[in-house]
């Protein structure tokens, strides 16, 4: 799809560069937003999704590049002036002033007659679900309760685009679910732009139309939860979004991939005669069969049992795979697995290529410590979750 | 449960020994001085000789302020600026704020005297322009900027204490929802910094109100306030007793101040977490 076929295009960034003192964090972004998508910017921290986030709030100037917002170029308009609302990660209601004060206070900003500011606050907080909450002080709230009415509060005021900084990040498991479900419906029934900056891949998976993956000031790549899932652009892509065993390969030639000494035959094409690429493959999409009739056999070195499915880890030839499986092995056993060819994906070699080893270190408490979401966000309740 | 209640009691004996000599004692001093003549007899004398100094609480009260409005129409946008500054800008403009309260009160109120003073630097460095001199010292402007020179750290702290704990996002927040740099101020900054402007507001006034020192030598001795009266009446009058009425109803004033400011920082501290 070219930029130029799309009639409705809501913000278009161009060449955005940012950088805080020595340090650059945006190097030369471009990334178009359609009215009325979901858009989430999806990266560790550090990668500048926050950054960008704050250009297009208006909290922060591009050093270069331009911000153009439904065709004009906005960079030098101050925040309060621009049609975009933001939802803080810390809910930042104003402690002063109760639910129902808070929530007007765009409103009184732009003094409309105080009965339309009643009937605004009301209709705003059934969309949150905390009627009858008017009186109470923010303080009282609970955070999902805190993150409501922050929520409430910014789409009171009618911006064209809402963007929401990591607000899930401090709500505990079950409620972060629920509200994921709840801000997905909220945008489908007002059909306004929301740019929305996780960190957890899950969540941008199940919300997005779009998504955005963000590293090291780079646009990895772009596109629907199901491509970023299925045709990783790289290993940098494959190895954040979801789990993955990422091999080394030669592209024989077309549909023919050699990887672990064995050839594969598989869907992907247009690849140069015997380039070495990066071939993904997914945990549970592999089969496990008796030693037999595998393509490559191995031995099972660890099993955990995460509920709905084992997480085996299996040895090959000293690469170590993680695969998914409903059926139980134990340590020690020796099983063989098939791999169908639609499962085996390949992509050209990037600078990414080789960080990303097998699961011979794996275990939760190491990638616990790996995660440096887990140490470096506070109230962060993602160490456990695939990343 | 109960012998922790005693301990905790014993453990706060010392402060209350030490609060019933040094608090409670003087003050049961200054009530029964301000209700017995010399001889000690009871009599309301004291009380009702007290009109005759009624020019001179009105002067303390207004100067005081006026003080403390200059106080804190300098304390807020300095502590503002602070706020908005860099972790080693904050400090080193705290620094040069406590610097002046390293000298004694004494000395820094004689250096004045030596800027405003007929043949003073400042009269001296008009006189490099050829106007003047003009006449700074022995007026009430000169008491009044004595008051806000020696009480302003008092200001500036306050403030700045409950300014430096405002969340950013906040400011943001507001701006975002369509306030601009005054609004934002007004419906935003100045309610939530509110009980430092009041605590504030009370560091600077009793003190002004109280003083007796910078008058004498800032105004020369003719703009007797308050306090120098009650410093008279003990130190070169020896009348204990008028004296100590004075101090009364400048204590019970001071008292009224801290109830009223009391009761507005309530109702502002009600509103927050």
């Amino acid at each position: 799809m070219k930029k130029e076929d799309i009639q409705d295009i809501m913000i278009d960034l161009k060449d955005i560069k940012v950088s805080f003192g020595e340090q650059e964090i945006l190097k030369g972004l471009n990334l178009f937003i359609r009215d009325g998508e979901f858009i989430t910017l999806l990266g560790p921290s550090g990668c500048g999704k926050t950054t960008l986030l704050r250009c297009i709030a208006g909290f922060l100037t591009p050093d270069s590049g331009d911000i153009i917002f439904d065709g004009k170029r906005i960079n030098d308009v101050p925040a309060h002036k621009r049609q975009v609302n933001t939802v803080f990660q810390n809910y930042a209601l104003f402690p002063h002033l109760n639910v129902y004060d808070n929530i007007a206070f765009g409103l009184k900003q732009k003094k409309m007659p105080k009965q339309e500011i009643k009937k605004t606050v009301e209709e705003m907080l059934a969309l949150v679900n905390l009627k009858g909450f008017e009186k109470r002080n923010v303080a009282s709230l609970s955070g999902g309760q805190q993150q409501r009415v922050s929520i409430a509060r910014a789409l009171a005021v009618q911006p064209r685009v809402l963007l929401l900084d990591e607000p899930l990040a401090a709500l505990d498991l079950k409620l972060r679910k629920d509200m994921q479900v709840e801000l997905k419906n909220i945008q489908q029934r007002l059909g306004i732009t929301f740019i929305f900056v996780t960190h957890d891949q899950e969540e941008a998976l199940s919300m997005s139309d779009t998504i955005v993956v963000m590293n090291e000031g780079h646009i990895q790549q772009i596109g629907t939860p199901i491509d970023i899932y299925n045709e990783p652009k790289n290993a940098f892509v494959a190895d954040f979004i979801g789990e993955s065993n990422i091999l080394d390969g030669i592209m024989l030639e077309d549909y023919s991939v050699r990887f672990q000494g064995i050839e594969f035959e598989c869907v992907d094409k247009g690849f140069k005669k015997d380039e070495p690429v990066d071939v993904v493959i997914r945990p549970e999409d592999v089969d496990i069969v008796p030693k037999e009739e595998g393509m490559l056999v191995g031995e099972v070195t660890s099993v955990t049992f995460k509920g709905v499915h084992y997480e085996i880890i299996v040895d090959i030839d000293g690469f170590k795979w993680m695969i998914q499986t409903t059926d139980y092995s134990a340590v020690g056993d020796v099983i063989g697995i098939l791999i169908k060819p639609e499962e085996i994906h390949v992509m050209k070699k990037s600078k990414y290529s080789g960080l990303y080893g097998d699961y011979s270190s794996f275990s939760e408490e190491f990638e616990e410590m790996s995660d440096p979401e887990a140490v470096l966000e506070e109230g962060d309740t993602t160490g456990g979750s695939l990343s | 449960m109960k012998k922790n209640a005693i301990k905790a009691r014993l453990l706060s004996a010392p402060y209350l020994v030490w609060a019933a000599i040094f608090v409670v004692a003087p003050m049961g001093m200054v009530v029964y001085y301000a209700f017995t003549d010399r001889s000690g007899a009871f009599t309301l004398d004291n009380v009702l000789s007290l009109s005759a100094y009624g020019p001179a609480l009105w002067r303390s009260v207004s100067y005081a302020a006026v003080a403390t409005l200059f106080c804190l129409l300098i304390a807020y946008p300095l502590a503002y600026i602070m706020y908005r500054s860099s972790a080693s800008a904050q400090r080193l403009l705290m620094m040069l704020c406590m610097l002046p309260m390293w000298m004694n009160f004494l000395i820094r109120t004689y250096s004045w005297i030596a800027i405003l003073a007929k043949t003073g630097l400042l009269n001296q460095i008009f006189n490099a322009f050829g106007v003047g001199p003009f006449r700074f010292i022995n007026t009430p402007a000169a008491v009044i900027l004595g008051m806000v020179y020696n009480f302003l750290p008092y200001m500036i702290m306050p403030i700045y204490s409950v300014m430096s704990k405002l969340n950013y996002n906040l400011i943001e927040a507001a701006e975002d929802l369509g306030c601009n740099g005054g609004q934002v101020l007004r419906r935003v900054i100045l309610p939530l910094t509110m009980p430092g402007v009041l605590s504030g507001i009370t560091m600077v006034f009793v003190p002004s109100v109280s003083t007796f020192y910078i008058s004498q030598k800032l105004g020369g001795g003719k703009f007797f306030l308050i306090g120098d009266s009650i410093e008279m009446q003990f130190q070169s009058a020896y009348n204990y007793n008028l004296g100590a009425a004075l101090s009364l109803v400048l204590m019970l004033m001071i008292v009224v101040c801290m109830i009223v400011m009391n009761h507005f920082a309530a109702d502002e501290e009600a509103m927050l977490p």
